[in-house]
C-alpha cells in the first residue's frame, strides 16, 4: 500500500516548500513547518495571508501546486488514511442545516467508520461542548457559536491525536471564547498536538508553545513567542546630558547596533548581550556623557506582530532581526 | 473506513430530509392522479399518442400515456431535481470539508451519490407507473389491451408489459441522472444543473426533429425513451430495448466517469 500504516515517530504534520497559487495571487508560498508531537502551535498571520489555505492543503481538501504535506508521515493526497486520529475543521464549521445537531453527528461517526457504540460517545462529545439540550434541533436554526461547538464536537468524536483549527475562537461569545481555549488547553495536557490558526495574539500567547508567523504566504518567524519577545527586549532608550557625544560612543562601539533616534529624538539602540549595557553605562561616566536615562524597551507581542506582518521585504531571515531593531 | 453502503445509507438519509425529494416524488405520484383525474371527468382522450385511445377502455393504457408524455420533460425534471443538486448542495451548505475530513475515500462518497440519485430516480419511476396503474385501474378496469400491431393482449400479460416497459424507460432516466450529476459535480450549483440537464434534453429532441440528422435518431437519448413499445408489439421487438441498453450506456458511462473524475481532484476551498 503506497500510503501504508503511519510511520513510528513521524511528526504529525510535516510540510516542506508548500505553495499554493490560485492564478494570479499565490496564497501559500514556500511554507516549511513540522509540528511535534505535543505541541500546541499557533499559526498566526492577518487576513489573507494564508493560513486556512494552508490549513486545506494538510487535510487534503486542496491540491498544492508545489511542495510536500506528510501527516504522520502519510500524504493526505493520496488517501483520505492519512487523517487517521486527526480532526478538525477551517473556517467555520459547516453541517447540514436540514439535519439535527445529533443526526449530523451520527453522519459523521459513520463516515469515521463507526458503529452503534457510538451513541454515548456522541452524548458525551455534545455534552462537552454544552450543546446537549439543542442537539435535537436542526442546525439550520443554529447560532454562530453553536455551530462552533457542534464542529469542535465532530473533531472531538475521532478522538484525535492531532487536532486542526482553523480561528476556533472566531465569533464565540467571552464564555465560549473561555470554554474553547479550556478544551484546547486540556486537550493539550492529554496528549494530543493542536495546530491552532489564529490572528489573536493573546490568544495564541496564551495557549500555545511554538508559533508560526505567516504574511503573505510566507513564514516570517517561527520558533516561541518568549524567544521572539527576549529577542525583541534587548533594545534600550539612552538619554543622556551629551546626546552628540553619546551618540558617538554608540556608533564605536561593535557589540552595539542599530543606533538610531526614536520620535521624540532618544537615541536607541539594540545589544546582543545585557553585559554590554554596564560596559557602555561606565565608558559614558568615562567619557563625560551623564546619563539620565538607560531604559530596557519591551516591545509589545502586538507591535512585534506588526513589524513582522506588515509591509517590509526581504528574507524572513533578517525579519526578527528588524523587528528587535525598530522595537525602541 | 466505512464501506460505500454506510454512506449510501447516509445519503439517502439526506435526501429523506429535503424538501425537493419530496416535491420529486410528490409531482411523481401526482401527475398521474391529475391526469387519470381530468379523464374521468372530461371523458377526452389524447388521440394522437399511441395508446392514447385506449385509456377509457384498460387501466394498462394509463402508465403507458404517461411514459410517453412524460419523456419530454417531466421526468428528466424529476431526475434532475435530485441527481442536480446532490453535489451541489454539498457546495452550497460547504459541507464536502465536513465529509471529506472523516474516513470515507472521495469515490466512496462519489459512488454513494451516485446510487442515491439513481435510486431516487428509481423510485420515482416507480411511484408514477404504480399510481398511473393503480388509479387506470380503478377508472378504466383492468381489461385487455391493444398492441402497436393490433393484437388483443391479456389484462395480466399486460400488466408484465408494462411492468417490462418501466423498466426499459428506467435506462434513459439513469442516464438523465448520470448528466445531471456530471453538471452538478462541474458547476457546483443545482440551479445551473438541472437547467442544463433540460437544455440536454430538450436539445436532444430538437436534434430529432432537424431534417437531414435523421441518421443520428436511433442513437439519441430521447429516442430511447421510446424503446419499451418494442415490448408492445407481437412478437415483441427486442431491437430497440437492446440498443437502448448501449446507447444509454453510451451516455450514461462517460458522464459519470468524467464527474467522479472531477469529483476525485477537485479543490475544495469554499466558495
Ligand atoms: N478559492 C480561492 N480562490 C482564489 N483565491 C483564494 C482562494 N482561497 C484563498 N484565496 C486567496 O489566498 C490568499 C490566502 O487566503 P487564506 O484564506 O488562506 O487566508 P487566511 O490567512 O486564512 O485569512 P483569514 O485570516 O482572513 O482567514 C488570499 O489572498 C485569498 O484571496
Ligand atoms: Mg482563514
Amino acid at each position: 500500500m503506497p500510503n501504508g500504516a503511519a510511520l513510528d515517530g513521524a511528526a504529525p504534520i510535516e510540510v516542506r516548500a508548500l505553495s499554493k497559487r490560485y492564478g494570479r495571487v499565490v496564497a501559500v508560498d514556500g511554507v516549511d513547518l513540522t509540528i511535534e508531537a505535543g505541541d500546541v502551535f499557533g499559526y498566526l498571520g492577518p487576513n489573507g495571508a494564508g493560513k486556512t489555505t494552508s490549513l486545506r492543503m494538510m487535510l487534503g481538501l486542496i491540491r498544492p501546486s508545489a511542495g510536500s504535506v506528510r501527516i504522520f508521515g502519510r500524504d493526505p493526497q493520496l488517501s483520505v488514511t492519512a487523517l487517521e486520529g486527526v480532526a478538525g475543521f477551517v473556517e467555520a464549521p459547516c453541517f447540514y442545516p436540514y439535519l439535527s445537531g445529533r443526526r449530523n453527528l451520527e453522519l459523521c461517526a459513520a463516515l469515521d467508520g463507526l458503529h452503534s457504540a457510538v451513541v454515548t460517545r456522541i452524548d458525551e462529545v455534545l455534552d462537552t461542548v454544552g450543546l446537549a439540550e439543542r442537539a435535537k434541533d436542526k442546525v439550520r436554526g443554529y447560532s454562530h457559536g453553536m455551530r462552533q461547538r457542534l464542529g469542535i464536537a465532530s473533531a472531538l468524536l475521532r478522538r484525535p491525536r492531532l487536532l486542526v483549527l482553523d480561528e476556533p475562537t472566531t465569533g464565540l461569545d467571552p464564555a465560549g471564547m473561555r470554554d474553547m481555549r479550556e478544551l484546547v488547553r486540556d486537550l493539550a495536557t492529554r496528549g494530543i498536538t493542536v495546530l491552532l490558526s489564529s490572528h489573536l495574539l493573546a490568544e495564541v500567547d496564551e495557549l500555545c508553545n511554538r508559533v508560526a508567523i505567516i504574511r503573505h504566504g510566507r513564514i516570517a518567524y517561527e520558533g516561541s513567542l518568549a524567544e521572539l519577545r527576549r529577542t525583541a527586549g534587548l533594545s534600550y532608550r539612552l538619554r543622556t546630558t551629551d546626546d552628540q557625544r553619546a551618540g558617538t560612543i554608540l556608533a564605536e562601539r561593535g557589540d552595539i547596533t542599530h543606533v538610531g533616534t526614536d520620535s521624540g529624538g532618544v537615541l536607541t539602540f539594540k545589544v546582543v548581550d545585557e553585559p554590554v549595557v554596564g560596559d557602555l553605562s561606565r565608558a559614558l561616566a568615562h567619557a563625560g556623557a551623564g546619563v539620565l536615562e538607560l531604559s530596557p524597551r519591551h516591545a509589545t507581542l502586538e507591535d512585534l506582530f506588526f513589524q513582522l506582518t506588515e509591509d517590509g521585504s526581504g528574507a524572513p531571515g533578517d525579519r526578527v532581526a528588524e523587528v528587535a531593531g525598530a522595537a525602541h | 473506513m466505512p464501506g460505500v453502503f454506510a454512506v449510501y445509507r447516509w445519503e439517502l438519509r439526506k435526501l429523506r430530509a429535503q424538501k425537493r425529494t419530496y416535491l420529486g416524488l410528490g409531482a411523481a405520484a401526482l401527475i398521474p392522479l391529475v391526469f387519470v383525474v381530468a379523464l374521468v371527468t372530461h371523458g377526452g382522450k389524447p388521440e394522437d399518442v399511441a395508446f392514447g385511445r385506449y385509456v377509457h377502455q384498460t387501466g394498462l393504457a394509463i402508465p403507458l400515456v404517461l411514459l410517453l408524455f412524460g419523456s419530454i420533460w417531466m421526468f428528466p425534471l424529476i431526475t434532475a431535481l435530485v441527481a442536480g443538486d446532490i453535489v451541489a448542495a454539498e457546495d452550497r451548505h460547504d459541507t464536502l470539508k465536513t465529509i471529506l475530513t472523516r474516513s470515507a475515500e472521495r469515490h466512496q462518497i462519489f459512488a454513494a451519490k451516485t446510487l442515491a440519485a439513481c435510486s431516487y430516480a428509481i423510485l420515482a419511476i416507480a411511484i408514477t407507473g404504480a399510481v398511473a396503474l393503480v388509479a387506470g385501474i380503478l377508472a378504466s378496469g383492468f381489461n385487455p389491451i391493444t398492441s402497436l400491431s393490433g393484437t388483443r393482449v391479456s389484462a395480466p400479460h399486460g400488466l408484465g408489459l408494462v411492468g417490462a416497459s418501466l423498466l426499459v424507460y428506467l435506462l434513459p432516466i439513469l442516464a438523465i441522472a448520470s448528466i445531471a450529476l456530471l453538471l452538478s459535480t462541474a458547476f457546483r450549483n443545482s440551479g445551473a444543473a438541472i437547467v442544463g440537464t433540460l437544455m440536454f434534453s430538450l436539445l436532444l429532441q430538437l436534434v430529432d426533429i432537424l431534417p437531414g440528422l435523421s441518421g443520428l435518431h436511433p442513437y439519441l437519448l430521447s429516442t430511447q425513451f421510446n424503446a419499451w413499445q418494442g415490448f408492445l408489439r407481437t412478437p415483441a421487438d427486442w431491437a430497440p430495448v437492446i440498443r437502448a441498453v448501449w446507447v444509454c450506456a453510451l451516455y450514461a458511462i462517460p458522464a459519470l466517469v468524467t464527474a467522479g473524475l472531477v469529483f476525485l481532484r477537485r479543490d475544495v476551498a469554499g466558495e
